[in-house]
């Protein structure tokens, strides 16, 4: 009974830690797509310009 | 190896990949189009009124005064013609590809089984819908020199039309209930009829036969793009969370 618990409980735990990662990767995914197609730094924006525009990001 | 770490890898790999791919398609699509625009742009900054600017003085005052910035090339740092410029862009499109690659790594993560190659690419065109067919709807591919709204209220706009569209589809796909698919083709018909923030009424020399075949080329990159990435993506994160 204890055991099955007990293995209930690691199985969730799993399951919550795969979910952080993930979040955390994605989370990180859509920073790096925020830098390169949306930072109104001008030096950021000059260097991304040729794949802002195809990418049909908003642009100046 | 870490969830965290297979998702990291994985999505480095099939975004250099389809980062590098992207480059050669737009080189032949997308960038000679962009050249093409660029000297009606310059045509257009010559004279020392710029003719947009002088165009409504009055209501776009302050947005008058954020777009200079931008619009004065001479003034800030832009990576130089030909090989700079070419080796920046295949850095933000690989860079980007990535980022969207982590998305995509960390849903095949989120499902809790493999995920097929074709399941990928459907995943892919799912991102096709959400981050470009939806926004693009609103505010279609543009070529440089194009009169254009505020830069951040088309920023808002776009962005809460990629969640909408996103939230929207994931109901349509993961609810079976019928209110379900009310509310999710609610939400992705919603963001156009608030309506995406309309251009100020100017001139642009550029040509509509240029901004047509632009919107066609973007659109068609872009198509391969997520079609490449979502594919690319199962099959790395598949292989490396293997191991």
């Amino acid at each position: 009974m204890q055991q099955t618990q007990t293995a209930q409980i690691s199985a969730v735990t799993t399951d919550v830690n795969v979910v952080v990662q993930a979040v955390l990767a994605m989370a990180l995914g859509l920073f790096i797509v925020g830098v390169v197609g949306f930072s109104h730094i001008s030096a950021v924006h000059n260097a991304a310009h040729d794949t802002r525009h195809a990418n049909a990001f908003p642009c100046h | 190896m870490s969830v965290f770490r297979s998702i990291v890898f994985s999505a480095v790999l099939a975004g250099a990949i389809t980062g590098a791919a992207i480059t050669g398609a737009q080189m032949v699509g997308t960038i000679p189009l962009i050249q093409k625009s660029e000297v009606y742009e310059r045509k257009a900054e010559a004279p020392a009124p710029a003719p947009t600017a002088a165009a409504q003085p009055a209501q776009t005052h302050d947005h008058g005064a954020a777009a200079s910035p931008a619009h004065s090339h001479e003034a800030e740092w832009e990576p130089a013609e030909g090989l700079q410029r070419n080796a920046f862009t295949t850095g933000a499109n690989i860079l980007t590809a990535i980022g969207f690659a982590l998305l995509l790594a960390g849903i095949f993560a989120l499902r809790g089984r493999v995920v097929s190659w074709r399941e990928g690419l459907f995943w892919g065109l799912g991102g096709f819908v959400v981050f470009t067919a939806a926004p693009g709807l609103g505010l279609p591919p543009e070529l440089p020199g194009m009169p254009v709204a505020d830069l951040t209220l088309r920023q808002t706009w776009w962005i809460g039309t990629a969640c909408a569209t996103a939230a929207g589809l994931g109901l349509l796909v993961f609810r079976k209930a019928s209110w379900a698919a009310i509310l999710g083709l609610g939400l992705i018909v919603l963001p156009h009829l608030i309506g995406a923030p309309l251009a100020p009424a100017g001139h642009t020399d550029v040509p509509e036969a240029l901004s047509h075949s632009f919107v066609v080329a973007a659109v068609l990159t872009s198509l391969l793009f997520w079609a490449l990435l979502g594919v690319l993506t199962s099959i790395a994160f598949r292989r490396i969370s293997r191991t």
